[in-house]
Order: structure tokens, then C-alpha cells, then sequence
């Protein structure tokens, strides 16, 4: 309880702190969701020049990129900020959160929860909606179990990779953009449907590191579609334990990370 | 003001405008040195700048795939290819993403020692950017190139001039990026945080640079009034279009010629913020 109320104070301090400044508060507001308006409409561009891109139309294909989107805002709002950690290894700051008696990653989230990318999850739900519209989806208990479930287990899944490639920072502080290419670069490759890829690229990040399960094999499971690549149509359903799998191996190597933890010395 | 600073700037007895070329080289020799020692950066960076290539030239070529004759907006396969794996590389040369340097300056103050050297700060910023950006050219324009020729059938050029061309237009691209980028971070001098201004900066520059989509996928009116009212496909779309001769050789040296018009017309107005700007600077502190 009193551990709640620690983690209360420090998110409270932060939303006091962005109302402080209202106008950049408003500007970050509205650059966060271009972001993800822009992603959007580079799929709406690709389709005008073409009705198919990997043998699918467009609301198929804005089906993935949406659940992908709302996944990833999700993500990227609650532990995106995760990947300040190589600042905080290469100051040397992680100290003063791993001698506090809380948990280190919840500080580091509520140390700095980006209210500004609050507008991009709205969006990203938004466009969700539209995307499930346009489609002509057969409901049963099974699909709407499904559409309820799959931002979520994006969510938990690119917040492991969000996880993972920051931990990066514990052994190679000058990592740098390397965690963006699984990061920002795995929501790409996840906005599209993964018959576009060619097949060492697909293997790697759709089946190796789980890619797939973000949005194409929901989709598919949600529109009753055969796989063109081979897996039974309704693997979609799988999911929510590609999702727990990737969050088991992002607890294993967070903490095997603070354990390396050697501060800067000095 | 300038003429009494010629006779400071003359270091060496060889006259003010070789002592002038003397410091530009050297500014620029000094920020092509800084990068040489970001190594493990420019790794990390040139591998994330691989992932990206492979990914968007995948999405252009399955748009290509499913396209009435293979050529979405006029580029066949090859060219699309060249399109992505150059604009890969060109990126960090162009340095498309955010460059917060003189507004931290601004608002820290350190600007005031900028101010008090014998150079300009639009010369010698500019001068460090050009070192910077030679560096990026023969790191991190490579590497992808040379990952996506091996991947990829790209484009071999076909015209003599494509090459100096496409070389010129790179060198203008660096131009018309950094006065930008100069014009968002001077916003400081006014707002004291530039982070509104650059997060636009970074936003718009990406996505009207050409660099998620081709801009010839948008309307024809659409692309030729972004074309000509920003400066931003002047960035990326331009080089990326003379390197894949997209266009035919008149249409390809008038883009570059557009890309000249910008990068003069950005740094005359670089300037005259830099001149308003230091009439009413006052540094922060005691």
C-alpha cells in the first residue's frame, strides 16, 4: 500500500511538471500522434499506386497496421521510456533509483510517463475502429475474444522488445539507435502483412523473434483467412503466449541485467 | 562590422581570403575529427539504417509486384531499390533527424562564446556541418549501399553525368538540411526551448523528404506545390531521384538546380536571423 502511494507521488510529480509548461506540453501532443498519422497514410499512399500489396487490399492490410499501432502507442506510452535507460547507465543516475526500496523499472516508467503520447493511443484505437468497419468480419465469442485481446498482447509483446533492447545498455553502453531497428523497426515490419518480406528477413523477425504474432496472424485469424505462408489460419489465437513468452524473457534479462549493473564509478 | 573582423580572422600572412578558406577548412576538418571518434555510434547507427533498408525496400518492391507494368510512380524495381538503399545511407549524411546543438547553446548561453570568435556562427557551424557530413558520406552512406547492392539488383547509372550530379546534389542536400536545421534550433533566440520547433522539424522532414514513401506516389499537384514551397524534398527526393534517373537529364539538373535556388535562399535567411537574433540576445546568467 505504502509502496502504491510512493509510485502515486512520483507519477503525480510528473503530470505536475508537464502542466508547467502547457504550450510544449500541446506541441508534444500533437508531434507524438503525427507520428503515428503519418505511419497511416504511408500505407494509404502505397495503395494508390496498387489495390494489393503481398496478395492483400487495403482494409486487410490497415487491419494490421492498426492493431500494430494500437499495440504499439500502448507500449510506448506505459514502458517506451525504458530506453532512456543507456543515459542513465552512462551517468551513472541508476543508482539513485536502484538504492530507493521500490522496484527499478516501475521508477524508471513513472520516473518520466510520457503524457504527451497519450493523443497517439486515441489515434491509434481510432484508426483500429475504422480498420474493423471497412472489413467484413464473421463475429463469433471466440473473434471478439480475439480483437479484445490482440492490442493488448502487442502491447506486452513490443513492450518486452521495448525492454530487451534497452537492457542492451547494461552490457554495451554505446548501443545507441541499435535497440530502435527491433523497436521502431519492428512495428514497421509489423504494419504490413509479412508475405511482403523476402524469406531470410521474414524468418528472422516474423517466426525467430515473433514478429508475426503482433498483427498478421490475428488478422487473419479474424477474418477467417488461409495463411499463404503455411500456418493453420487460426494460429492468431496464439498470440496472447507469444506475448507471455516474450515478457518471461524480458523479466530474464532485465534482471540479469541490474544484477551486471556496475555503476560509473567515481 | 565585417570588415574590422577580416583583419582578426587573418591568421595566416597569406591574405584574408586564403586565411578565410584556411579557418573553413579547418572548422571542418575539426567536425569531420569528431566523428571519427563515435565509432561504436556509427555502428550501432549504420546497423539500425541496414534493418530499415531491408524493410522499406521489401514494402516498395511488393508494391511494385502487384503494380499494372511494375513501376509504381514511374520507378521500376531497380530504381526503387537505388531509391531505398541510397536514402538509407543519405539519411545520416543529410542528417534528417534532430540536431539540438546551438539551441542547448542558446539556452545554456554558450552561444555567447560562439559569438565572441572571430567567424560567424552560421560560417562556422556550417563549415563543421559540411566535416560532419563528409564523414557520414564515406561511414554511413557506404555501408548500406554496399549491404543493399549485395541484396539487391540497383540501379547502375546509365548517363555520364548522373554521378557528379547525384555528388553536387548530395553536397546541396547538406546545405538545405543544415540551414533548416539552423533556422528551427535559432527559434531558441526567441522561445529559449527549441524542443517544440525541432519535433515538427523532425516530424515534416521525414515524411515530406521523401523518406517513408516516394513523393511521386502523392498527386501530381501535391507533389510539384511541396516541391516548390518547402525545402524539404530538396533533402532526400531530390539526390534519391538524380541518383536513380527517375527523370529525364533536363528534368534531373533542373530538381538540382531548385535544390540551389534553396539552399541559397536558406542560408540568406539564416543569416538575417542570426543578425536579428544577436540585436537582441541577452545571455541568461551571471
Amino acid at each position: 500500500m505504502g509502496e502504491l502511494r510512493a509510485y502515486a507521488a512520483l507519477a503525480g510529480a510528473q503530470a505536475r511538471s508537464v502542466l508547467a509548461y502547457r504550450a510544449s506540453f500541446v506541441v508534444e501532443l500533437l508531434g507524438n500522434v503525427g507520428a503515428t498519422v503519418f505511419d497511416v497514410l504511408t500505407v494509404l499512399a502505397l495503395f494508390r499506386a496498387t489495390d494489393r500489396i503481398g496478395g492483400f487490399a487495403l482494409p486487410e492490410a490497415l487491419l494490421m497496421t492498426s492493431i500494430t499501432s494500437a499495440g504499439f502507442a500502448l507500449a510506448d506510452f506505459l514502458i517506451g521510456n525504458v530506453d532512456r535507460l543507456k543515459t542513465y547507465v552512462r551517468a551513472g543516475t541508476l543508482d539513485a533509483v536502484l538504492v530507493r526500496p521500490l522496484g527499478a523499472l516501475p521508477q524508471l516508467l513513472l520516473m518520466d510517463l510520457p503524457m504527451r503520447k497519450l493523443l497517439r493511443v486515441v489515434f491509434g484505437f481510432g484508426v483500429l475502429a475504422v480498420a474493423l468497419g471497412l472489413n467484413d468480419i464473421d463475429w463469433t465469442p471466440a473473434r471478439v475474444l480475439l480483437i479484445t485481446l490482440s492490442p493488448l498482447c502487442g502491447m506486452v509483446f513490443l513492450g518486452s522488445i521495448f525492454v530487451i533492447s534497452a537492457s542492451l545498455a547494461f552490457w554495451w553502453v554505446d548501443s545507441g539507435e541499435v535497440g530502435s531497428a527491433f523497436t521502431y523497426g519492428g512495428r514497421d515490419f509489423a504494419s504490413y502483412p509479412i508475405t511482403v518480406y523476402g524469406p531470410v528477413f521474414r524468418g528472422l523477425f516474423a517466426y525467430a523473434l515473433g514478429f508475426a504474432f503482433v498483427s498478421y496472424q490475428p488478422a487473419l485469424a479474424l477474418l477467417g483467412r488461409a495463411d499463404p505462408l503455411g500456418l493453420p489460419s487460426g494460429a492468431g489465437f496464439a498470440a496472447p503466449l507469444v506475448a507471455l513468452a516474450a515478457a518471461a524473457v524480458a523479466t530474464g534479462v532485465w534482471r540479469t541485467g541490474i544484477r551486471h549493473y556496475r555503476s560509473t564509478g567515481s | 562590422m565585417a570588415g574590422k573582423d577580416a583583419s582578426v580572422l587573418t591568421i595566416s600572412p597569406d591574405g584574408p581570403l586564403r586565411g578565410s578558406i584556411t579557418t573553413f577548412g579547418a572548422l571542418a576538418g575539426s567536425g569531420f575529427r569528431r566523428y571519427t571518434t563515435y565509432r561504436q555510434a556509427t555502428i550501432a547507427g549504420t546497423f539500425t539504417n541496414v534493418v530499415f533498408g531491408y524493410l522499406r525496400c521489401y514494402v516498395l518492391l511488393a508494391v511494385a509486384a502487384s503494380t499494372l507494368g511494375n513501376r509504381p510512380a514511374g520507378y521500376d524495381t531497380e530504381q526503387l531499390a537505388t531509391y531505398v538503399w541510397l536514402g538509407q545511407g543519405l539519411l545520416s549524411v543529410v542528417m534528417l533527424w534532430g540536431w539540438s546543438e546551438l539551441a542547448e547553446r542558446i539556452r545554456t548561453g554558450d552561444v555567447a562564446s560562439d559569438l565572441l570568435r572571430p567567424v560567424p556562427p552560421l560560417v562556422a557551424y556550417l563549415a563543421a556541418d559540411l566535416g560532419r557530413s563528409a564523414h557520414a558520406m564515406l561511414t554511413r552512406f557506404v555501408a548500406p549501399v554496399v549491404v543493399g547492392a549485395l541484396c539487391f539488383p540497383l540501379r547502375v547509372p546509365t548517363r555520364w553525368q548522373t554521378v557528379p550530379l547525384f555528388l553536387v546534389s548530395v553536397l546541396l542536400a547538406v546545405v538545405v538540411s543544415f540551414g533548416c536545421r539552423y533556422l528551427v534550433n535559432a527559434t531558441a533566440y526567441w522561445l529559449h526551448d527549441a524542443r517544440g520547433p525541432i519535433m515538427m522539424w523532425v516530424l515534416g522532414a521525414g515524411v515530406l523528404g521523401g523518406l517513408y514513401f516516394p513523393l511521386r506516389l502523392l498527386p501530381d499537384w501535391l507533389a510539384i506545390t511541396l516541391w516548390l514551397g518547402t525545402p524539404m524534398p530538396s533533402i532526400l527526393q531530390t539526390p534519391l531521384d538524380v541518383a536513380a534517373e527517375r527523370d529525364g537529364p533536363d528534368l534531373q539538373l533542373a530538381l538540382v538546380a531548385l535544390q540551389a535556388g534553396w539552399a541559397v535562399a536558406l542560408l540568406a535567411l539564416a543569416a538575417a536571423v542570426q543578425r536579428r537574433a544577436e540585436r537582441r540576445l541577452v545571455v541568461q546568467g551571471g
